[in-house]
């Protein structure tokens, strides 16, 4: 504890003043960029966390397997490797297999073993279950009754790298400057209600949705239990999971668009729904009453993402922060408005969205898809 | 310390590229306290925090790039200009002097402001002047340019906010005033019932208040260059606090 005293607090104040930081880029013309930009700004927020857990969420990274999944898996033991191992076998045809290259460790301590595997499903007698459907299922498999096993990832043509350290010396560990991706998204960590270990660390993904928090959802609980009535269970201790399950929910199995998710994470109180006109007022009810167990409480903001697109949410009273800012093809979002302007100094426009209200960069769009009346519009 | 500074036509410059942020505050009160200059420039600035604390007495600091949050935190003399944009919490519980900002502000500008003024280009986030307070002839003000975010002036216990609607922007933030118990808020332009608080009443700006609205928007339009008789031409509307003690029942049996 001694040591986590002198990495958290330097400088011996009274009281740590920290929040997580995230940060997200996205070329909407799907043009591949490193991550070495994207480690500089979320190390430009680097007194947001305490040093307990920073992580990055990369896209367009595995071109050559592209229509494998790619399972990025943490071993605490070698047995969890070799059990884990077996079970892949039995369920995916492994097309490739390798231990997730990294460098000496710098200021992080006992990296656990992590590896990928670009893998693909047998199908044998398999229920009419999708093949999306099928990886969730085997995920869940993994992570609640192989030990010491937790899947980072489990999406195609992604990744997520992360552990308990700063963001940059994640990144410099897993080597993402030499990665290159369309869309990437960044977290420094400073946890709150749980301690800080390598599975714990953001982004929180399933198949290839991934998010990164700054928060606390309070209704943590009620949205576990609601997610594990359709499959989901949540083992990683970290109030962010549910967000990924719940997205994966929503916008994969129940086709909803994300801004009508967004309403669902963030509802309109009911005071603003009752001045709404009869149909929009039916809507939102209807989505109060559906989703009510999904309605993420407490103070948020999220940098969703899966393949080809990128969402920044806040919470409806905005009790954490989100500013956005765009550049030709690029969409940024960020806790600080500095760390975009660290890289992309001439930005045509920065904003502060509105709490509640979802900003989209989807691939091949022309421009940022956001409500027009946001603040700081010059 | 790390840092090169260099002074040129009576002003400091300095590049603070890659400077820590307690390095860069400790080099700011090193220079001001060693040559005592009129202004101060910064370059280059990435997020550097609290950027005019620790600072007493008069000096301007002109800011290139984004500074970080907390700017000006309990300052107490500087002129801070910030041609860009100012992050969450600029002005928190400021004592005097002013912050100049050539853009937007993020939330909580202002927080437990207690003196000193604060001139913003454009809009700001949600939260601003929350629980500005005043004393006696220590009045803070908060003029803005265009509009603000929701829970403008929450538990707000003193002071002026001037909210001008520049560019005819319409007011769409809701919960302002919410707690609201002391001091003045001046809107140009319509708000609806709805997105007042529950504890403040509307009403003319009176005689007086004419006078704190002139001065103010006067000063406000010697740096963004607008014209003061054209912007006081309104409408305003003035929202008060309707009690001293809004939940003085709520928790006392």
């Amino acid at each position: 504890m001694k040591d986590l005293e002198r990495i958290s607090n330097p400088f011996n104040d009274d009281k740590v003043i920290a929040s997580c930081s995230i940060f997200g880029a996205m070329s909407l013309e799907g043009r591949k960029f490193s991550g070495k930009d994207i480690i500089r700004a979320i190390a430009n927020m680097r007194d947001r966390g305490n040093g307990q857990g920073g992580g990055f969420a990369v896209y367009g990274i595995y071109p050559e397997y592209e229509d494998l999944y790619a399972l990025q898996i943490m071993f605490q033991s070698r047995a969890a490797k070799d059990d884990t191992e077996s079970f892949l076998k039995e369920y995916f045809s492994i097309a490739h297999s390798e231990e997730i290259p990294h460098r000496e460790p710098k200021n992080i301590s006992n990296p656990p073993l992590v590896w990928r595997y670009f893998v693909e499903p047998k199908r044998m007698e398999q229920r009419d279950l999708s093949d999306d459907d099928y990886v969730v299922e085997k995920v869940m498999i993994i992570n609640t009754r192989i030990e010491d096993a937790f899947v980072f990832s489990s999406g195609k043509d992604m990744g997520v790298f992360k552990g308990v350290g700063y963001p940059e010396d994640i990144g410099y560990y897993f080597c993402l400057d030499e990665y290159e991706g369309y869309l990437w998204t960044a977290h420094g960590r400073f946890p709150t209600n749980t301690q800080g270990w390598w599975g714990g660390a953001h982004p929180f993904s399933i198949l290839d949705w991934t998010v990164v928090h700054n928060g606390e959802i309070s209704s943590y609980g009620i949205n576990k239990r609601f997610l594990e009535m359709y499959g989901y269970y949540c083992t990683m201790h970290t109030d962010t999971e549910v967000v990924a399950y719940a997205i994966d929910l929503l916008m994969r199995k129940h086709r909803l668009p994300i801004e009508i998710v967004a309403k669902i994470f963030a509802a309109p109180l009911w005071e603003e729904i009752e001045r709404m006109p009869e149909k929009e007022r039916r809507l939102y009810t209807t989505l109060r009453e559906v989703y009510g167990s999904l309605l993420l409480n407490g103070p948020f903001t999220i940098i969703i993402a899966h393949r080809g697109e990128m969402i920044g949410l806040g919470d409806r009273v905005r009790l954490r922060p989100l500013t956005a800012g765009v550049k030709d093809d690029m969409l940024y979002l960020s806790s600080e408005e500095a760390a975009i302007r660290l890289i992309c100094p001439d930005l045509e426009k920065a904003w502060i969205p509105k709490g509640g209200e979802p900003i989209v960069g989807r691939l091949g769009a022309s421009e940022v898809i956001h409500k027009k009346y946001e603040i700081g519009i010059a | 310390m790390k840092g090169i500074y260099l002074s040129k036509n009576g002003r400091v410059v300095v590049d603070a590229k890659d400077i820590y942020y307690r390095d860069l505050n400790r080099l700011l009160q090193k220079i001001f306290v060693e040559r005592h200059p009129k202004v101060i420039e910064l370059r280059n600035v990435t997020g550097q925090r609290y950027i005019g604390t620790r600072i007493r007495g008069e000096v301007e600091i002109d800011i290139f790039g984004t500074p970080g949050s907390d700017l000006g935190a309990f300052m107490d003399g500087p002129t801070i200009k910030v041609f860009g944009n100012a992050q969450d919490g600029c002005g928190n519980t400021m004592n005097s002097g002013r912050i100049i900002v050539y853009g937007h502000a993020g939330d909580i500008l202002g927080m437990s402001m207690r003196g000193g003024k604060i001139f913003v280009k454009t809009d700001i986030g949600y939260r601003g002047a929350i629980h500005m307070k005043e004393y006696k002839e220590k009045i803070p003000v908060i003029v803005v340019g265009g509009t603000s975010q929701d829970f403008l002036g929450e538990y707000m216990a003193g002071g002026v906010v001037i909210l001008l609607g520049l560019n005819n922007k319409s007011h769409r933030a809701t919960f302002i005033g919410t707690g609201m118990h002391g001091g003045r808020i001046f809107i140009r332009g319509r708000v609806e019932d709805y997105q007042l608080g529950k504890e403040v009443g509307l009403e003319e700006p009176n005689e007086e208040d004419r006078k704190v609205l002139e001065e103010n928007i006067t000063e406000f339009c010697t740096y963004f260059g607008y014209e003061p008789s054209e912007i006081l031409k309104g409408p305003f509307i003035k929202l008060y606090p309707k009690y001293l003690r809004p939940y003085g029942r709520l928790y006392a049996y």
